[in-house]
């Protein structure tokens, strides 16, 4: 079984991307389970989401500690959230920030991939909101899921031209991603 | 075939298949969602059925009190200070004998505020007359709606159930589940036949004026329909299983009990997790098993004795708390298994959403095996 | 730390929740064109518009999380939304 966490702020679309990136897994032919720890349910809280994958039926139902994958929507919340808890040798990080030089404590062994989401997603959606674009960096550092599978957990979530943009703002992510990883 | 969705999403698509004529729901964390679901579908006409907007819980189940008795298959949803409104009227739909299925999305009562999960308010409705039906995941909690219309609705029953699934933890997670199609759910459960209900042409009151002669008698009766309802629990979820391969013919369910010396004795999602602490557990060497009690009300007291007389210590996970008293479950399997020789422990653990981990369930046996129990489990000493 | 009995607390604990942290683009005040309306103050969701000595207005940046609503209401367009780099 390997897992996910994904650390955001109310409104950036953690939860959603728990789901799609799940959808996208169950798609892609296995076990899949997605759930949100809400703190206050407010906008700009810090949220945890959570994706667990395994090639068996999940059981488990407690919160994600050690995870395999992570996904940081918002680099402030480094400063508030010990981001990297309970991660070991072979993990992977995906981490939205302007900075390519980003450096924070990175436990040893860990895999860290940074890329400028809110840019993305505010040149291919007009707001800064990063989830889509996240997971198509997601896709291409893990290969958890593939580019497919994810597009069309993008269709079955938004319609239309939100569609094709995400679509884009996933795609530009996984490109990017690709080439580094 | 599976699909991929979430819990509260689910139980929305079957109590739509469960073609419920009167819906009577006020929206509240965390069952907010089901509602919101359900009153899409009655708006795009994928339900015939009427959904009452109320202004509160109490008004909800009122509604549903009164369809019901009109003769109406009826369902309604809430949790936590929701169904604490609904106090009176869940007695009196027991008394009236109406068969109402609700999900309860569990959740802790205040004060403290808190929305997310513990058991604590659908157990205290334990002596409320309603049948109460426990789910380890979301595809459980979707079979325990079809099943619990069935064994409400038999005339030798003819109570109302609450379908309990945990709060966030199943409400809101997405995972993949088996949704029944409309024809299976119609081969499954036959159109609503209401015993008797209101009608103009030949009136009738519901919930009369019983004096001291007849009150007794009458909740002797209430009793009886509960003792009843295992045998009818046990019938409507063998034909489950018949046409679904998912059987729910069990009211308590053994997890690698078979040569268990210490026995975890749970509810909910809580299991699934105890389940994947037992397999590590018995990796190492420890004989640890699990049962799982499906059933609440009716209590399996007789079913839960019969599987636990191979171990020597049983372990209660209760998440709720009888301030004064103990959990519960706990007091209820002590009983159970009174003159045993059988030691058992209850431990008060994950209210108000406190996340319960495989080695909190290895820690608890650990407890049992010590001797240490009847006990909150887990809590943080170092603020008090 | 003790719990207080009955899960009591006095006012005034949301102001240790610093919520600047949260921004995308945070508002910056032109006090030259300000008309002092003070429409700015009134819609801030934090409250956290206030009023400087010249009676213009400016945003504590330490709990305004950059929702962008006093630049929508701004009759004289003083405030504008920049980005934060992060």
């Amino acid at each position: 079984m390997r897992e996910l966490r994904i650390h955001g702020r109310g409104g950036q679309g953690s939860v959603t991307a728990a789901e799609l990136i799940a959808y996208a897994a169950f798609e892609g032919g296995v076990f899949s389970q997605a759930f949100p720890a809400f703190g206050v349910e407010r906008r700009g809280a810090p949220v945890q989401a959570f994706v667990r994958f395994s090639d068996e039926k999940i059981r488990l139902r407690s919160q994600v500690y050690e995870p395999d994958y992570i996904i940081v929507q918002d680099p402030t919340l480094i400063g508030d959230v010990d981001v990297f808890n309970g991660m070991s040798t072979g993990g992977i990080a995906i981490i939205n920030t302007e900075k390519p030089d980003f450096d924070s404590r990175v436990p040893e062994g860990v895999k860290v991939y940074t890329i400028d989401a809110t840019t993305i997603a505010l040149e291919e959606l007009g707001v800064p909101i990063t989830n889509t674009t996240l997971m198509g960096a997601f896709a291409a550092a893990t290969g958890e899921i593939g580019l497919e599978p994810l597009k069309n957990a993008l269709r079955r979530r938004f319609s239309g031209s939100m569609a094709d943009k995400n679509i884009k703002a996933a795609e530009r992510a996984y490109n990017q991603i690709g080439g580094a990883a | 075939m599976l699909e991929f969705m979430e819990g509260s999403h689910a139980v929305a698509e079957i109590v739509k298949r469960c073609r419920p004529q009167v819906i009577a729901a006020y929206p509240i964390t965390p069952q907010t969602h089901i509602v919101e679901d359900l009153a899409q579908m009655v708006a795009n006409c994928e339900i015939d059925a009427e959904y009452i907007t109320v202004e509160s819980e109490f008004s909800a189940l009122s509604a549903c009190l009164g369809a019901s008795a009109a003769g109406s298959r009826v369902y309604s949803a809430t949790t936590s200070q929701g169904l604490a409104l609904m106090f009176e009227v869940c007695f009196n739909a027991a008394g009236m004998r109406q068969p109402i299925v609700m999900t309860i999305a569990n959740r802790s009562l205040g004060a403290p505020l808190s929305i997310w999960n513990d058991q604590q308010d659908s157990i205290s409705l334990r002596d409320s007359g309603w049948l109460q039906f426990y789910a380890e995941d979301n595809q459980e909690t979707v079979d325990l709606h079809m099943i619990a219309y069935k064994v409400c609705e038999d005339h030798d029953i003819l109570l109302p159930a609450f379908v309990c699934f945990d709060g966030f933890i199943l409400s809101h997670t997405y995972e993949p589940v088996a949704i029944p199609t409309q024809e299976e759910v119609d081969a499954y459960l036959p159109a609503f036949n209401p015993y008797q209900r209101l009608d103009a042409e030949n009136p009738l009151s519901f919930g009369m004026y019983a004096t001291p002669e007849y009150y007794m008698e009458f909740r002797y009766e209430v009793d009886r329909a509960q003792q009843r309802a295992k045998d009818a629990f046990i019938k409507a979820g063998r034909e489950f299983g018949e046409q679904f391969g998912r059987d729910y013919s069990a009211l308590v369910e053994g997890y690698r009990l078979e040569d268990a010396d210490t026995a975890l004795v749970a509810m909910g999602s809580i299991c699934g997790t105890a389940k994947d602490a037992i397999d590590e557990m018995r990796d190492a060497g420890k004989k640890v098993g699990l049962l799982k009690i499906r059933t609440f009300r009716p209590f399996p007291a007789q079913e839960i004795a019969a599987a636990l007389s191979g171990v020597s210590t049983v372990a209660v996970l209760d998440k709720n708390i009888s301030l004064g008293s103990g959990g519960a479950v706990g007091t209820e399997v002590k009983a159970a298994l009174y003159g045993s020789g059988i030691s058992v422990y209850d431990y008060i653990i994950a209210l108000g959403g406190r996340d319960v981990r495989k080695r909190d369930i290895a820690a608890v046996v650990d407890l049992a095996e010590k001797g240490e129990g009847d006990m909150f489990y887990g809590l943080r000493t170092e603020v008090l | 730390m003790a719990l207080r009995v009955g899960c009591a607390a006095p006012p005034g604990r949301a102001r240790d929740n610093k919520t600047g942290a949260w921004r995308v683009f945070k508002p910056v005040f032109d006090p030259e064109t300000c008309s002092r309306c003070g429409m700015c103050a009134m819609v801030c969701p934090e409250g956290c518009v206030r009023e400087t000595e010249e009676g213009t207005f400016e945003p504590d940046l330490d709990y305004c999380k950059g929702c962008g609503i006093c630049m929508e209401v701004c009759p004289k367009k003083s405030i504008r939304m920049e980005k934060e780099e992060k």
